[in-house]
């Protein structure tokens, strides 16, 4: 097991800075309304069968103004640079050159988003019957946009950041579903627990609303069709709705935060991380019981924000775990947002800590009684994500002090 | 006898084991004795046509069967074959049983046109849309290409394969992935999670939409015949990298850690360094102060000065722009000094192996400093009167190696330099 947690006489890490782009809104005020409202902004229509949680529209100009950057991006890399221009405001760095020059990147993404047209027209023309040896060549020589490989590169959105917010430290992308998201939060909690980094910029960024995705995950029948439903409660329909976020992180020692005067959100206590084989029922839970008791958890007000999926036999799998803790407070960030892929942890690290310093966990929006109300202020959130495949995370977050 | 920690007060990081393939064939014997002879891996694509393509040469793996072929797959079975050559020079753990994590780079994954056209046939219609292709992707019948075109599914089979512990990292840093993936280890190593750390790097891509997107960002050679003249490092009429196919894997361990179980040591990993350049998504800075910052931040990690240097392995593209950003960064760095290190780019022979470029690399100069004998870089006929290194021109060349500098520039603003040693500083 791999694992890092803030050891004594390593720094305290503090999330000093949050940046959200969701389905439910832009900033942290609109995303914690309509958790409050239990307002989930689900588009069953658009992608019938499916369900998507569609980006609620942004002003793209207000973190990327040469809209020739624009243009060089597909949208889960706008929704990505746009969201991490809004954690570094939300951190008070925007702009600083002192701090953005060196502060270290941990992104965790996907891509390859693709040209549908592009795709549809060489098939369709195969269906008719070209099938000169050089065909696809000679299409694909054409057609496809030049810039387009650019959108398509998981590093490519680091990349954008980088020029867009003008970052000049070290930039690291992890590919790999869900638990890349875990594993961009643990590295980067390391490496400034350790002195290795003073604040880094975490996080990543999810454009649900894309067919060529949908055929990928349709290949493991795992998207929700029909009707939307909690995640708890589609035992019998099993499936993830796709989600649009970015969510990004800012990540700081305590000395480095102190120094420039920065208030903490919350306090990144530690992240694990895991592969189960999956082979067997159970151990998928086994493992997740295994992340939460090397967890440093204390005595103290806790909760749970999980990124199930609703895919199974992974959920059940997390169900099992959590009625081993039925006393704690649980709340799926699945439900609310859709599933967001690489983007689910850290967007339940930044929900966390934007609860405890809220002084409250929003409310339960389940039908089978998974999720509890919670009443008073948490002090120790623990965020779990399990890939609907493989990957298993956790990571405590908690109130500072 | 050394002390087991560096300048910095860290545990050093030593290699214990490493497996490559390139294509110039399997295995550091055979790609050794190939690489010092100046022999050219790169040859016309057999694979799938090249009608209509501008480049139609490539140094692919061609000896290696996967089945159904996937651009995925080929990589995991290449990743798979030198972990387990690596696994067994370094004799460290038990079978399926490695004592630390996984780094891996590979390149970003996604669905292939054979799976797509696959697809398109099973519609059974001429007109249809791209729904008609998602209506029929479900049902159980494709579940396969799911797991396949899975991000970390390289990397799942290979921590299920090896045994290696928690959860290990696909990561992408462009082409500066392969040394990412062994700054990855040697931190992890240095922060004292592990005494031990499995890096491995593969890129197996060279498909049509592959050879399409970089022909179309101008960045490919077109000087097709013959194939093996096409990459021409640091020479007036380079005119572009050639894509090809490879894979490393380097067992890390800290000193400590190999001494007491009786390890062979086959170099260290002195320092590594990465920068960020925020100029251009597909170009470098023109002042270059991010490699430079990059060169100065790896001496700094290695506590080494530029003097100490004595081989550069260049990233060596061939490329117009980035050998003449690579000499102009580079001398910046060195100076005067530049003119006594020996410089060569394995990229002449083997081509650009993309995501397993940093690692290939990193091999080939720790095979430098284990011979003493530099390979060459080839097709070094018509040099550029404006690069003035002392490239290794054709020849492999003997010299006394005791530092190398391996270098790794990608798209993204993606730099990473690494320090190589023979013996613990």
């Amino acid at each position: 097991m791999t694992d890092t947690a803030s050891k004594p006489g390593q720094t305290e890490v503090w999330i000093t800075g949050i940046g959200l782009a969701t389905s439910l809104g832009e900033g942290l005020d609109a995303n914690w309304a309509a958790l409050s409202e239990k307002r989930i902004n689900v588009d069953e229509k658009g992608f019938a069968p499916y369900i998507v949680h569609p980006l609620m529209p942004v002003s793209f100009d207000a973190q990327i103004p040469k809209k020739g950057d624009q243009r060089q991006m597909e949208a889960w890399q706008r929704i990505g640079t746009y969201a991490a221009g809004l954690a570094l405001d939300s951190a008070g760095i925007k702009g600083n050159k002192d701090i953005l020059s060196k502060i270290d990147m941990v992104v965790a993404a996907g891509g390859g988003e693709r040209d549908l047209n592009v795709d549809t027209g060489v098939l369709t023309a195969e269906a008719k019957g070209a099938n000169a040896p050089g065909f696809l060549n000679e299409r694909l020589m054409s057609d496809l946009r030049p810039t387009l490989f650019l959108a398509q590169l998981s590093n490519l959105l680091a990349g954008n950041i980088a020029i867009v917010h003008g970052l000049g430290g070290t930039s690291r992308t992890f590919m790999g579903e869900e638990v890349a998201g875990a594993d961009a939060a643990r590295i980067a909690l390391a490496r400034i627990a350790s002195g290795e980094s003073d604040i880094a910029l975490v996080g990543g960024s999810h454009n649900g609303e894309r067919k060529d995705l949908m055929v990928l995950y349709e290949f493991g029948d795992f998207n929700l069709k029909d009707k939307f439903a909690p995640v708890w409660a589609r035992k019998d329909h099993a499936g993830f709705a796709l989600g649009s976020a970015g969510a990004f992180l800012v990540l700081e020692s305590k000395a480095h935060a102190e120094a420039r005067g920065a208030k903490p959100f919350a306090k990144l206590s530690s992240v694990v991380a895991d592969l189960a084989r999956r082979k067997q029922p159970g151990d998928m839970a086994a493992t997740l019981e295994k992340l939460w008791d090397k967890l440093p958890r204390r005595e103290g007000k806790g909760a749970i924000i999980t990124g199930a999926t609703g895919a199974e036999p992974a959920t059940s799998e997390e169900r099992g775990f959590l009625k081993g803790h039925a006393d704690v407070p649980v709340r799926s960030t699945g439900t609310m947002f859709g599933h967001t892929m690489e983007t689910q942890f850290p967007l339940g690290i930044a929900l966390a800590a934007l609860s405890i310093s809220r002084g409250a966990l929003f409310p339960p929006n389940d039908s089978t009684g998974t999720e509890i109300e919670m009443q008073g202020a948490p002090t120790q959130i623990v965020v779990v994500g399990a890939g609907h495949w493989r990957g298993e995370g956790m990571a405590l977050v908690e109130a500072v002090g | 006898m050394t002390a087991p920690r560096d300048k910095l007060g860290r545990p050093v990081v030593v290699v214990t084991g490493m497996g490559i393939m390139t294509s110039l064939g399997a295995g550091k014997a055979d790609n050794w004795a190939k690489l010092v002879a100046g022999e050219s891996g790169i040859r016309t694509i057999t694979r799938f046509p090249v009608d209509g393509l501008k480049t139609t040469m490539a140094g692919t793996v061609d000896f290696v069967s996967v089945d159904p072929f996937s651009s995925t797959g080929l990589s995991e079975r290449m990743a798979e074959l030198v972990t387990q050559e690596a696994l067994e020079q370094a004799g460290i753990g038990a079978k399926a049983d490695f004592p630390g994590p996984l780094f891996l780079a590979v390149a970003p994954v996604e669905v292939e046109w054979p799976q797509r056209r696959e697809l398109g046939r099973a519609v059974g219609k001429p007109d249809f849309t791209y729904d008609d292709l998602l209506r029929i992707s479900g049902g159980g019948k494709y579940s396969a290409y799911h797991h396949r075109f899975m991000f970390g599914s390289v990397a799942a089979h290979l921590a299920e394969t090896f045994g290696t512990k928690g959860s290990p990292i696909s990561l992408s840093t462009a082409c500066a992935s392969g040394a990412t993936s062994i700054q990855l280890g040697v931190e992890a190593i240095r922060r004292g999670e592990t005494d031990a750390a499995l890096c491995v790097a593969t890129d197996g891509t060279v498909n049509p939409e592959a050879m399409v997107r970089f022909s179309l960002l101008s960045a490919l050679s077109t000087q097709n015949d013959p194939p093996q003249a096409a990459s021409r490092p640091f020479s007036k009429n380079r005119d572009g990298f050639v894509m090809a196919e490879g894979a490393g894997a380097l067992v890390l361990e800290s000193y400590e850690a190999a001494v007491a179980r009786g390890a062979k040591i086959l170099g260290v990993i002195a320092g590594c360094g990465e920068l960020t350049d925020s100029f251009h998504r597909t170009r470098s800075s023109p002042d270059g102060k991010p490699i430079i910052g990059c060169m100065n931040k790896t001496l700094a990690d290695a506590g080494m000065t530029p003097d100490q240097i004595d081989h550069i392995n260049a990233h060596g593209t061939a490329t117009p722009e980035n050998d003449k950003m690579e000499y102009n960064t580079t001398s910046a760095v060195f100076g005067e000094l530049l003119q006594k290190i020996p410089v060569t780019s394995n990229k002449s022979m083997v081509g650009h192996t993309i995501s397993a470029a940093g690692a290939v690399e990193a091999i080939f100069s720790l095979l430098t400093l284990e011979h003493q004998r530099i390979p060459p870089t080839i097709n070094y006929d018509n040099p550029d009167p404006t690069i003035l290194f002392d490239v290794v021109g054709n020849k492999a060349r003997d010299a006394r190696v005791t530092a190398v500098m391996s270098n790794s520039f990608g798209f993204g603003g993606q730099n990473a330099s690494l320090i190589l040693t023979r013996e613990p500083a």
